[in-house]
């Protein structure tokens, strides 16, 4: 048992290598981005024309943290913050930071091969790490929202370890 | 056992109308006290019975239709449920010959032990001045040439179905010495929709699948039904508020309220077996334990466990006294007694795996469960964990509910890839598997008692 464990480990740390590798493809999810536009410091205005990214908002967000930034992923049946998951939300915090008056709701969700009921308590402890760690690096918690969905809302749609290491995941959603 | 009050009534109904026959007397030896429960009966061993269509003398109409169909597809519900139990293999209605009135109470031995008949059910639909119908169906052992038993119910039209499962339920106790489970309904979650955008609906339906209905409209996601031991609410999980949260929605009213004024998530509920309390289980800053409160909606949640993991679930015996649950608080999901007060927490499952989902059977013998060890499987084990026994084998079969009689399992399956669910049911041997119909995908089961 112990050496399927090892070798269950093993095989996901690979497949987690592979999925940051494809990270690429979630580009095309993004809206379009005007080029050359400093989102950091130009003031909202409204009657900017299409393309125009509003700061504090999700579109800023997402601008701001890059490529899957908007989300750590996890171990099978695991919770814990690494390294990795650490830079990804102080990318997080640097712009929640830039943005005071900006809310966050923190989705946790796991993957299939979980029982319903455990993944939904699995998604909120997930929801709940990330929400500790923003808060650790001086977020307010009262702006970070959680909410688990369990394995109800999986992202990569397969049955394989690929899909499952992209399910497994908290991502952080601005609130409008 | 409650008493029936359908077959009640009809006993005096019976008296009346079947005069000459003497009610054959029913004496078998009572049972000495400190002998031990048989609960094994050989499934393997099916028994032929036959149901021809019921007679309906002087057919009339009804609101449910022509008493003579009536007679057919109450013959043919009660075909169908025997048949489903695995124990018979039956025959008729259609098929078989239409019988007359007479033969009702004098069958025809000699004609059906020429067809390999073991047991013969035959019947009648009777339709009152009061517009309710009379249903009268009677047991024969067709080697020995005599009557078994008689049942029979007075209802309204529109409730034929439950005569139906009524009557099929006393043959399959009288035959087998197992209490009756098919006059029983089922709450559980509808779903549609591709994987990544699955519309899950709260629904409701008989044991067999018939009285369909949808509760929820699909707006919001709706998970983990529990029908009330006295089928009036439901207590269900909704994401209506954007959040997860257990709702006590009301049948008959068609209104819903949270069983818990808390900002925090609230899952998987449970009722106790006597409907005063209810079990669930609620996330603070992410650790989720199980909690009980009344079901009234007054008084203040009791807490049970205080671990560091997740607890969650939970499911009373049937004496209310015990709590079995899910806890990872040793490293990965396992099974926990505890008693009703949070008292005693012990671990009771060590196989090699996960454990998840126990539910108590209703006749306390066993303790139902998920595997979780690559692929999951629904077993059983008793509650001191031991006889661990796998009754399902397939990609992902969880979360098992009892039958009212402890002698089926219901749970959900999904497939690879696809994430398409659906309802199948086992019997305790891990024989005579078979799909629940539905109109859309099912997940989630949760089996109702037996109607009074």
């Amino acid at each position: 048992m112990k050496s399927t464990n090892v070798k269950m480990t093993m095989l996901l740390l690979a497949s987690t290598a592979l999925v940051a590798g494809c990270g690429k493809k979630e580009v095309k999810e993004l809206p379009p981005v005007a080029e050359g536009t400093d989102y950091g410091t130009q003031p909202s205005d409204p009657n900017a024309g299409a393309g125009q990214i509003v700061p504090g908002s999700q579109e800023d967000f997402l601008q701001s943290v890059g490529q899957s930034g908007d989300r750590i992923l996890f171990d099978t049946d695991r919770f814990n913050v690494d390294a990795e998951d650490q830079v990804t939300l102080q990318g997080q915090a640097q712009w929640l930071a830039r943005y005071p008056n900006a809310r966050v709701t923190v989705e946790g969700h796991a993957d299939e091969r979980g029982t319903r009921e455990y993944n939904l308590a699995l998604g909120e402890r997930r929801a709940n790490a990330a929400k500790n760690y923003l808060a650790s690096l001086g977020v307010d918690a009262a702006r970070i929202q959680t909410v688990s969905y369990g394995k109800e809302r999986p992202q990569a749609l397969g049955s394989d370890e690929s899909a499952w290491a992209q399910n497994r995941r908290a991502v952080t959603v601005t609130v409008q | 056992m409650k008493p029936q009050t359908l077959a009640r009534k009809f006993i005096a109904l019976l008296a009346m109308l079947l005069m000459p026959l003497a009610v054959q007397a029913q004496t078998p030896a009572p049972p000495a006290e400190d002998e031990p429960e048989l609960v094994e009966f050989d499934t393997a061993k099916t028994r032929a019975i036959a149901v021809p269509a019921l007679v309906a003398p002087a057919p009339a109409d009804t609101a449910a239709g022509n008493s003579a169909a009536l007679g057919r597809q109450i013959a043919e519900v009660i075909s169908s449920d025997l048949r489903a139990s695995g124990v018979f293999e039956t025959s008729g209605p259609n098929g078989l010959r239409a019988i007359t009135l007479g033969e009702v109470t004098a069958p025809q031995f000699d004609y059906w032990k020429g067809r390999n008949v073991e047991q013969l059910v035959e019947g009648f639909v009777r339709v009152g001045g009061d517009g309710n119908l009379t249903v009268g169906c009677y047991l024969y052992d067709v080697g020995n040439g005599n009557e078994v038993a008689r049942f029979g119910f007075n209802i309204p039209p529109k409730d034929w179905r439950r005569a139906a499962h009524k009557c099929a339920d006393a043959i399959y106790s009288k035959l087998t010495g197992e209490a009756p489970f098919f006059d029983s309904r089922i709450a559980y979650i509808a779903e549609t929709g591709p994987k990544g955008k699955r519309v899950k609906r709260l629904a409701i339906m008989d044991s067999d699948g018939a009285n369909h209905r949808f509760i929820t409209n699909g707006q919001s996601t709706a998970l983990t039904p529990r029908f009330s031991p006295n089928y009036k609410s439901i207590l269900y999980l909704s994401y209506s508020d954007g959040n997860p949260r257990i709702y006590v929605y009301d049948v008959d009213a068609g209104r819903q309220r949270l069983i818990t004024q808390s900002k925090n998530p609230t899952f998987a509920p449970r009722w106790s077996p006597d409907g005063q309390t209810i079990l669930y289980s609620m996330a603070i800053a992410g650790n989720t334990d199980v909690y009980k409160i009344s079901a009234s909606g007054s008084g203040t949640p009791v807490k049970l466990t205080s671990s560091p993991g997740i607890d969650i679930g939970g499911s009373f015996s049937p004496d209310g006294k015990q709590i079995v649950f899910e806890s990872d608080r040793g490293g990965n999901q396992q099974i926990y007694v505890m008693n009703a007060d949070g008292t005693n927490q012990r671990r009771i499952s060590f196989g090699s795996g996960r454990y998840a989902t126990p539910e108590w059977s209703p006749r306390a013998d066993l303790i139902a469960y998920t595997r979780i060890a690559g692929d999951f499987r629904v077993g059983t084990m008793r509650p001191d964990g031991s006889g661990e026994r796998l009754l399902t084998d397939s990609w992902q079969d969880e979360a098992p509910t009892w039958a009212p009689n402890g002698r089926v399992i219901q749970f959900f399956r999904t497939e690879k890839n696809s994430g398409k669910t659906s309802i199948w049911q086992v019997d305790l041997t891990g024989a005579n598997e078979r799909k629940l119909p539905t109109p859309v995908d099912g997940s989630d089961p949760a089996w109702g008692p037996v109607r009074p």
